[in-house]
């Protein structure tokens, strides 16, 4: 299979590392290889998070580059846009429908665009909208966004459920599991 | 069985699985998680030590006790290390010394782009460089190998995206090597003059052997495919260009990057009408190349700045740019932030209201930098604020009332005492503000001598900044809360004032340790006049919605700190 690649996006804190490790072991476990690439340190501190997963026969770059990205799953609108450019034509985004200001739009240096996914239709982007943050509420914890955006992936991909519970058994604490269970639970549901 | 490991946590492995018996390190993105992975076994001794060339002279000390030893550090920190390293490659190793460096090339979290490949040549030791984690995890067993052979110590180079990516290793057992006998030998170990000059020649010998090892060496791979293009490359560069041009050009792969082979590189560029040179950063393979007589593409064209990528390569060598959708919209940017609830918030607040000139330093205090606060002049290195401050205040002292060092507990730690000895002993009535978050910060939550635990979590010495503060010779030492915002300004503004030098500790534990209780969200209500004071505080937890102040309560933390400010009791 050729190497397939799949990009996270969020902010700083929004548990991005998670969601890449959590797909990371589902698709290890699934016999391909695959690499996953973070970033540490300083842009974690509420910037932009980038997160690269690929897997296929074999890979070789851990980095994902513009107009590569089979997929991509963000957890904020803003930065859902800012990604477009490494989606693959015929790719997918899948993105929280959560806003989350900038600092330069806090200090009112400029305004954050409004019409994100109306601009994506536009451009004919295939892009999926959810409301990650209330199902994640739902499921008893906001930090949950990210396992309930796993959810809606992992309705994108052919890969038996129970691949996808093992892999949340395996990266999330056991106190935080039935809650997590829940919250990939309300991402397949809502799509 | 095959686990996925970031490159850092192979590299821990691959210690482990070594027989490595002691371990200090500084942290440093991206090297921190090799000696936190490390910590988890618990056959290693392991610690963090107060800065990198601490940490590198306890490797070497234990090495000439017989251990296999290691310590880590980001690029940077093998500056601050480059003093026992540089002799140390004189004196050899007793048990295996293995050395990580990690580089950041585009400086996701650094504050240059040096090449540290520069510090393998200059000292003179052997350095290895991987391109995965299996291959981080390989290469750390075979440089201890190596450097038990030929008496050195080894240094393996990690990049950014080596250490932070994760991909499969298979997991060997742990080989029991134990420790070497300790023979009492000062012409080995006892570097004045009489003995280094001898050591010396050993030195220059050694490296005849190394470039013969290098010739040999499996870490060195030759992959022949058709075409008339060579392609010389290591680490992951090597990736990207495998991922750029795939099997239509033949690899020169270098797993030792100091120092080169000569014969292998001659014989592989004759075989090829075009060769290019892929590494990041600095020119040096090509230079090498263009040493041995070899006509090489390099750096003309990929550049010294920044990442490579296989995007970059496709386009120099082969032209293909890519394809991609856009939107008209321009995206504003979203640079890093100091976090809701942040400790340091309540100091720099009050130093750009002042307007203060901020002599800054390393860690997550240098955001105090970023919009809206602007609340830094300069930052340099470890260290530097309170250096650099007793500098500019010896140069214009009317700046004595108007300037402060800030630096965070680890980084006063790491290489801030000894400036603040300075400041007192060759007298500046300079003022200098210890950010007492109880933790290293940036790097992700570290302790450090000041928290009162150690690398696995038990309890140690702590060391009292109070009192440390005053035997290095300031009697002006006092503490605030800087969730307090007029304490803590009352507190710069009279020592800023005062005629001696003097340390304020802003005291307060990182809002995001586990241990912090936090308070309930705060809400803004109907009194807000939308006068926009509380944007001032740079919080990304408040933004403006409708003309009025808006709180995200899953981001507040309650500090409290915008309360204070707003005049008109709008926030509850």
């Amino acid at each position: 299979m050729d190497t397939r690649s799949i990009m996270i996006v969020g902010v700083g804190g929004q548990g991005s590392l998670l969601a890449s490790r959590i797909l990371g072991h589902v698709l290890l476990m699934q016999g391909f290889e695959v690499k996953v690439s973070e970033v540490h340190g300083m842009s974690q501190r509420g910037g932009s998070v980038v997160t690269y997963v690929k897997y296929g026969d074999k890979v070789y770059s851990p980095v994902v580059e513009k107009g590569e990205a089979d997929l991509i799953v963000s957890f904020e609108q803003l930065e859902a846009a800012r990604s477009l450019p490494y989606l693959k034509k015929g790719g997918t985004i899948i993105t929280s429908t959560q806003k989350l200001d900038p600092m330069p739009v806090i200090t009112g240096a400029t305004t954050y665009p409004e019409d994100i996914f109306n601009q994506f239709r536009d451009a004919g982007v295939d892009f999926v909208s959810v409301n990650a943050l209330e199902l994640a509420e739902q499921a008893g914890s906001a930090k949950a966004s990210n396992v309930v955006l796993m959810g809606v992936v992992s309705t994108k991909m052919s890969i038996e459920k129970e691949v996808w519970l093992k892999a949340l058994e395996e990266c999330v604490p056991a106190k935080f599991l039935e809650l997590n269970k829940k919250a990939f639970e309300l991402g397949r549901e809502c799509y | 069985m095959k686990k996925l490991m970031l490159g850092n946590e192979a590299f821990a492995r691959g210690l482990y699985e070594a027989g490595c018996n002691v371990v200090s390190s500084y942290p440093g993105t991206p090297s921190t998680e090799i000696t936190e992975e490390v910590a988890k076994y618990e056959e290693i001794y392991a610690e963090w030590a107060p800065n990198e060339k601490v940490a590198m002279e306890v490797a070497i000390g234990a090495s000439m006790a017989g251990a296999r030893s290691f310590c880590g550090m980001k690029h940077v920190g093998l500056n601050v290390a480059a003093d026992p390293l540089y002799t140390a490659a004189y004196t050899g190793v007793n048990g295996g010394l293995v050395v990580a460096v990690a580089d950041d090339p585009g400086m996701h979290s650094s504050q240059n782009e040096q090449d540290s490949r520069h510090h393998a040549a200059a000292s003179k030791v052997l350095m290895l460089e991987p391109s995965d984690s299996q291959e981080v995890k390989d290469f750390v067993k075979e440089a201890y190998r190596l450097s038990e052979e030929y008496d050195t110590p080894v240094i393996v180079r990690m990049s950014t995206r080596v250490a932070h990516s994760q991909s499969a290793v298979e997991l060997c057992d742990r080989e029991e090597v134990g420790l070497k006998e300790y023979v009492k030998n000062p012409q080995k170990n006892v570097m004045m003059p009489a003995n280094a000059r001898g050591r010396h020649v050993f030195v220059e010998e050694r490296t005849k052997k190394l470039i013969q090892e290098a010739e040999a060496s499996i870490l060195n791979k030759i992959e022949m495919n058709d075409g008339q293009i060579g392609v010389i490359t290591s680490g992951t560069s090597y990736l990207y260009a495998k991922e750029a041009l795939g099997d239509s050009v033949s690899y020169l792969k270098l797993g030792i990057v100091n120092p080169l082979p000569s014969y292998i590189i001659r014989s592989f560029c004759k075989k090829f009408e075009t060769v290019y040179v892929i590494e990041e950063l600095d020119d040096i393979i090509e230079t090498q190349c263009k040493k041995l007589g070899c006509e090489v593409i390099g750096k003309e064209i990929f550049g010294f700045i920044g990442e490579l990528s296989q995007s970059i390569i496709r386009e120099k060598i082969k032209g293909i740019s890519p394809d991609y959708l856009t939107i008209p919209t321009e995206i504003p940017v979203r640079p890093p932030v100091m976090c809701a609830g942040c400790p340091h918030r309540g100091v720099f607040y009050n130093l750009a209201k002042h307007k203060i000139t901020v002599s800054g330093d390393i860690g997550c205090y240098t955001l105090g930098a970023a919009q809206p606060l602007c609340a830094m002049d300069t930052t340099v290195c470890m260290g530097a604020s309170i250096s650099g401050l007793h500098g500019m205040n010896k140069a214009r002292p009317e700046m004595e009332k108007k300037s402060v060092a800030v630096i965070g507990d680890s980084t006063f730690m790491h290489s801030g005492m000894t400036g603040l000895v300075n400041i007192a002993y060759n007298a500046t009535n300079s003022t200098v503000i210890i950010l007492d978050n109880s933790i290293t910060g940036m790097t992700g939550h570290q302790q450090n001598p000041t928290t009162g635990y150690n690398l696995k979590g038990d309890v140690a010495a702590k060391v009292n900044l109070e009192a440390l503060c005053k035997a290095l010779g300031i009697d002006r030492v006092r503490v605030v809360d800087p969730y307090n915002l007029a304490e803590t300004e009352k507190a710069i503004l009279e020592e800023l004032e005062a005629d001696a030098p003097s340390v304020i500790i802003s005291r307060r534990p990182c809002a995001l340790l586990k241990y912090v209780k936090h308070n309930p969200p705060l809400k803004s209500n109907d009194k807000c006049k939308g006068c926009k004071a509380c944007l001032k505080l740079g919080c990304p937890a408040i933004s403006i919605k409708a003309g009025k102040a808006c709180i995200d309560h899953t981001l507040c933390v309650g500090c409290g700190i915008c309360k204070e400010l707003c005049k008109f009791d709008a926030i509850e």
